[in-house]
């Protein structure tokens, strides 16, 4: 069973990834999952004051600075999963560094 | 015969489900299936008597329609892969069915499941009530509730939620989820028999399934205690008796002697529990010839180990009340003091310190905190409880 991990932040203190890359918690929580051969690709994404959205309108594009949503926490990165079942999914997310600090929305994938 | 039927009902549903979603991991198949094997024994069995094993022989023919269903439907999409769990030989051992409502428990009662979802499923799949029973025990709308269950049975199969009891580092939590959703059954049903039976009967699986979970047990014994109680709750005119003014003569004695072995037997496992100190308090209350006798030092100690498992103002507040009981209004009063800002709001505080203050003869004081309790006081019976308390201070 797939899902997807959205892991939130609220900007407080952004890192980068290099610097997510220094942290032995993160670095580990990783390794593990690649060890288990569960992730199927992970992302980090730039934060919302840096988006673009795109609506289109009678056929006309329209184009805004900034998110299509404000909120006050946002999906920084999402991580990509494969394993059994949700209970497992949960114990990925809440073995995640930033579980302790930010909500981690699971989303399964739409299978059938 | 419709007896024995309805017998086999109320024992087996639960088990005949939880096995059908195993071996199909359908649930809507399952409960379709168990469904019309109640309604074959319902014609076969007062011709052909009742089998030497009821809860086998419905298992058997619910799995054998579900055979059925489910090769007919592989035939049309040519998925005969289907057919492989199903018509297993484990499956197919007529007498020997494990028991699988304990997993099903679980998945009716997961996380990831809203609340009054995990209470709907755990009625419907569990005991057998319909839907539209289950919307009339909750005053829902007979489609809200049938979407909600619909809605939760799509989210175990779209999140796939596992069906099985959780391994032992998710074990106590699950199961105190699982004891939650079996207390607000059982309180929700406060003025619903029904409900507060199918509670009981739940937790009596569920402590047979889980012997050494104590506080299963105290759950159970908690239940005992508080319904042996039921007919003497209220008065004729459908007003609340307190415990001290209820006649303990029609206390269901029965059911006091099996709360007072089942808690035992869960206290002797030496891992105390809220529901074990709560039933431990009942039980105080349940033993007592009369009001007077109450073992209030037990109960107000009892608070104490309360408040160190789970620190609450409410318990606080309780604890004031046996404290005042056994030593005197004036402690209890001390008590109270610091648990202004904690329970602002909340009409108890003054009215039991109204009580206090009564006791105490300040009966100015008394009369203060009686008319600051009534503005707070949320429904009608407690408010004439209180009307009545202070008219008999300004007669006195």
């Amino acid at each position: 069973m797939r899902y997807m991990l959205m892991i939130c932040d609220d900007g407080a203190k952004l890192e980068s990834p290099a610097e997510l890359d220094a942290k032995p918690d993160h670095v580990a929580w990783m390794r593990d999952l690649d060890e288990r051969d569960m992730s199927r690709g992970r992302y980090l994404m730039r934060p919302p004051a840096e988006a673009k959205t795109v609506r289109v309108r009678d056929g006309k594009e329209l184009v805004s600075d900034g998110p299509f949503a404000e909120t006050k926490e946002w999906v920084a990165g999402v991580e990509l999963i494969e394993c059994a079942d949700l209970d497992e999914a949960i114990a990925i997310a809440s073995a995640h560094e930033a579980a302790g600090r930010y909500p981690i929305e699971i989303r399964p994938y739409w299978e059938d | 015969m419709t007896e024995a039927i309805e017998e086999a009902f109320r024992a087996e549903w639960g088990r005949v489900v939880a096995t059908l979603i195993r071996l199909t991991g359908d649930w809507d198949l399952a409960e379709e299936c168990t469904q019309e094997a109640f309604a074959r024994a319902m014609a076969h069995w007062p011709q052909d008597g009742v089998p030497r094993r009821p809860g086998a022989w419905l298992t058997t023919t619910a799995r054998n329609r579900a055979l059925d269903r489910i090769r007919r439907a592989a035939a049309e999409t040519n998925r005969l892969a289907d057919l492989a769990t199903i018509g297993s030989p484990e499956a197919s051992t007529e007498d020997s069915f494990p028991d699988d409502r304990l997993k099903l428990m679980f998945t009716c009662c997961h996380p990831a499941l809203p609340l009054e979802a995990q209470v709907a499923l755990t009625l419907r799949t569990l005991t057998g009530m319909t839907t539209p029973e289950i919307a009339r025990a909750f005053l829902v709308p007979e489609p809200t509730m049938a979407q909600r269950l619909v809605r939760a049975k799509r989210k175990i199969h779209n999140a796939r939620i596992p069906y099985r009891v959780p391994p032992p580092s998710l074990l106590p939590e699950r199961t105190s989820g699982v004891l939650g959703v079996l207390y607000l059954l059982f309180n929700q049903g406060y003025s619903n028999y029904s409900l507060v039976d199918e509670a009981i009967r739940l937790t009596r699986v569920l402590v047979s399934l889980m012997p050494h979970t104590p506080e299963a047990s105290g759950l159970l014994a908690l239940m005992l205690f508080h319904n042996s109680r039921r007919d003497t709750r209220l008065d004729a005119s459908g007003d609340l008796v307190t415990l001290e003014d209820q006649d303990r003569s029609r206390w269901d004695q029965e059911l006091i002697e099996e709360g007072i072995a089942v808690l035992d037997a869960a206290l002797e496992q030496g891992h105390p529990g809220p529901y074990q100190l709560q039933a431990a308090i009942a039980a105080c209350h349940a033993t007592a010839p009369t009001a007077s006798d109450t073992d209030w030092p037990r109960i107000a100690m009892l608070y104490e180990a309360m408040l160190r498992l789970n620190p609450s103002p409410v318990i606080e507040l309780n604890r004031a009340v046996a404290v005042a009981m056994a030593s005197g209004p004036s402690e209890g009063l001390a008590l109270l003091d610091s648990l202004q800002d904690k329970l602002t709001g909340y009409h108890l505080l003054p009215a039991t310190r109204a009580d206090f203050l009564r006791r105490l003869g300040r009966i100015p004081e008394a009369a203060e905190a009686y008319r600051e309790a009534l503005e707070l006081a949320p429904t009608d019976a407690e408010r004439r409880f209180l009307t009545r308390r202070l008219s008999e201070l300004d007669s006195a």
